[in-house]
């Protein structure tokens, strides 16, 4: 059965080598995907499966070692600077580690201005950018009043992830790729922050697409669920298909991985 | 700005280090006020004279005098005249007179002299002792003697008739001058080197010199370097190869061979300071090139560069603001080292005589070359050359201690 929605992002044998010789790694082998307009996408693995180094290819800030990705049904092109940043327009992310993503030497006023900037808002009045950052950082439960004039890493860790999502609020764009989005933030704020982000898809038509080894939060929020295992992707299908009935082992795995609160912890077994 | 300024006087060390550079410039550019002398005007006949005070004696004698008694003037002054071999002489001839040796003190003037005039016979014959021996002890009492009178010295003058000397005036031996009524006193804090000028004046000099010299070629090797090495770096591929291409070039050539051959072939006459410290910095910009590189290479795939690309700036703005700020302290470093490298490969040159020509300005590498050409680390002359070290370690140390204190202020995250 084919599927109508229309394809944001695709990609046909995508790979990635690092190195060589004996420090040849293999990190993403040969993966097929067709990622459609709207729906949200979970890609899971455990760590060290090739997630992050797929979401880099993704973003065209690697190079694809083989392989090709299409962008909206037509082969991607970003071969110059201009070409880049109409690209980032569309296409955005959320790194895994806050700590490492922030220039040090560049006020937090900056990072939410880019944003400003990259949507085309940088002949706005100042007081309307303010309004602007203070409604993004309240979406992720940040005080704008109290981060202006601080750097990122005067923040703690869970609040430099909020930073980063808060500029998805501001960027609002076609495709979100989260790796790993609130591994540091507390389990309530959590939800509220992923509600937002999945409001942006039906406020802008955003296709969300999580990175993430927590099969739990990706069976919460997602409708397709793609199993990724030491760079290919063994499983893939709709979150209730793939996550009430696992054809693979290691999806059994990591679904028997997810520790459940109300049943007693086996450490015997480990 | 004004908050990076701050933060970086607030640190210690580079309070210290910026203190004291600022001292060394602060000298370089006072003290030729004071002292407008030329640098390399020679003063003095005869090499290697002592620091010290000097005092016009003709003009001593023509000042006005003042008594002063003074106890101990007489005895100094003996005790000053009185020779290490002449009172090893006295010792021996009253040991050889049947004086215990450990009576003797050689280094009490006034007890060794009354034993003297006690002991002393000049009909003695003592056991070994030669006819030459005993005129030596004649004349040596005869000159004692002569150091006891009080009588003052005579100044004549001879009368251009009669070809005869008029006495004049007596300096009595309780004369003095006062030093700031005598018209020529000239202080020479470190002495005159071998040519005669005055060490100081010339050392002054030679500081700024050296460090412009120091200054372009770091300032030009760490440009040369710091753009290659980023550009290089950050676009990789093909321009990174022709750039690694010419860098091996130089690598391979061993930057002071290729200095020594530039050098050699401006003639003399062409070799000024500032030709000589573009020459260095042409010649050393490798390391700096390849030390950046390397770091841009393991900057460049950090995720706040790729925050930056998504956040949709030009290369320019990232090579500018995501990669220098990250390496500015190490490229200060650089600077600095090419800094006091500089200064000492133009102090290289000048050793093998190709330095800057000899005839305008002193340079520290000069001075040295100097110093050590006549041997002045043999003859025990330590103010031409221990003063010139001390200058290049001082500026080398300072200049360090600034750029750790800027490594705190650079690198915001190592702060507390
Ligand atoms: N720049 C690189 N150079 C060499 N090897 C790399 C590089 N980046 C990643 N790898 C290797 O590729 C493999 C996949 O790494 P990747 O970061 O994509 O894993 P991941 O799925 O994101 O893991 P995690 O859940 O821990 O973030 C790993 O074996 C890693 O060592
Ligand atoms: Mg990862």
């Amino acid at each position: 059965m084919a599927d109508k929605r229309k394809s944001c992002l695709s990609g046909k044998g995508v790979t990635k080598v690092f190195g060589f010789g004996r420090t040849r790694t293999v990190a993403v082998n040969n993966v097929d995907f067709d990622f459609k307009e709207g729906e949200v996408i979970s890609i899971v693995g455990e760590s060290g499966s090739g997630k992050t180094t797929l979401a880099k290819m993704l973003l065209g800030l690697i190079s694809e070692t083989e392989g090709d990705i299409y962008f909206q049904g037509e082969k991607r092109d970003i071969s110059s600077h201009g070409k880049r940043k109409a690209y980032w327009q569309q296409i955005q992310a959320i790194f895994q580690d806050p700590f490492a993503s922030f220039n040090i030497f560049n006020k937090i006023d900056s990072v939410l201005l880019d944003c400003i900037n990259m949507r085309g808002g940088g002949r706005l009045p100042y007081e309307q950018k303010v309004e602007m950052m203070t409604e993004a950082c309240s979406f992720v439960n940040l005080k704008f009043e109290e981060l202006t004039n601080k750097y990122p890493f005067e923040l703690s860790g869970g609040q430099q992830q909020r930073l980063m999502i808060a500029r998805i609020f501001l960027l609002k764009p076609k495709i979100l790729l989260a790796d790993e989005p609130t591994s540091m933030i507390d389990a309530c704020s959590r939800a509220t922050i992923l509600d937002y982000l999945l409001q942006l898809r039906d406020e802008v038509g955003m296709t969300p697409i999580f990175i993430t080894h927590d099969i739990g939060l990706a069976y919460y929020v997602s409708d397709t669920v793609y199993i990724m295992e030491k760079g290919v992707f063994v499983e893939s299908g709709s979150a209730d298909e793939v996550i009430l009935h696992p054809k693979q082992p290691y999806t059994q795995r990591l679904i028997n991985d997810v520790p459940k609160i109300y049943e007693e912890w086996d450490l015997s077994t480990v | 700005m004004k908050h990076m300024l701050q933060q970086i006087f607030q640190s210690g060390k580079f309070v210290t280090g910026f203190v004291i550079f600022v001292a060394i410039v602060l000298g370089v550019i006072i003290y030729p006020l004071v002292i407008p002398d030329p640098p390399l005007k020679i003063i003095a006949q005869g090499t290697f004279f002592e620091p010290g005070i000097y005092v016009n004696v003709y003009d001593s004698i023509n000042t006005k005098y003042y008594t002063l008694n003074l106890d101990e003037a007489a005895e100094r002054r003996i005790a000053d005249r009185l020779g290490d071999e002449d009172r090893q002489a006295i010792q021996t001839w009253l040991v050889g007179n049947g004086m215990a040796e450990n009576e003797i003190d050689i280094t009490n003037t006034e007890q060794l002299l009354d034993q003297w005039f006690n002991n002393f016979d000049p009909t003695t014959r003592l056991p070994g002792m030669t006819n030459a021996d005993r005129n030596y002890y004649i004349r040596l009492n005869n000159n004692i003697q002569g150091l006891l009178r009080t009588e003052g010295a005579v100044i004549a003058e001879m009368n251009e008739e009669t070809a005869v000397l008029e006495e004049t005036a007596t300096v009595p031996q309780t004369a003095y001058v006062n030093i700031s009524q005598v018209p020529n006193v000239r202080i020479l804090p470190l002495g005159t080197d071998n040519f005669g000028r005055d060490v100081l004046t010339e050392l002054i000099r030679a500081t700024g010199v050296s460090l412009q010299i120091g200054l372009v070629a770091g300032a030009i090797a760490t440009l040369i370097g710091l753009v290659l090495g980023l550009v290089s770096g950050y676009i990789g591929g093909f321009v990174d190869d022709i750039i690694m291409f010419i860098t091996n070039l130089f690598t391979v050539i061993p930057s002071f061979v290729l200095l020594i051959l530039i050098s050699f072939s401006i003639s003399q006459e062409q070799r000024g300071a500032f030709t000589i410290a573009v020459v260095i910095g042409f010649t050393s910009w490798v390391w700096t090139a390849r030390a950046v590189r390397s770091q841009v290479i393991s900057l460049r795939n950090r995720d706040h560069v790729n925050l930056s690309k998504l956040s949709g700036h030009s290369i320019t703005h990232i090579i500018v603001r995501d990669i220098l700020p990250y390496i500015a302290s190490y490229v200060i470093m650089a600077l600095i080292l090419q800094i006091s490298s500089g200064i000492l490969a133009e102090a290289g040159l000048s050793i093998l005589g190709l330095g800057p020509k000899t005839t305008e300005v002193p340079t520290l590498g000069l001075m040295m070359n100097w110093a050590m050409i006549y041997q002045a680390h043999i003859l025990g002359k330590w103010w031409a050359y221990f003063p010139v070290i001390l200058t290049i370690a001082l500026i080398a140390f300072s200049m360090n201690l600034m750029n750790t204190g800027l490594d705190q202020v650079f690198n915001p995250a190592l702060r507390e």
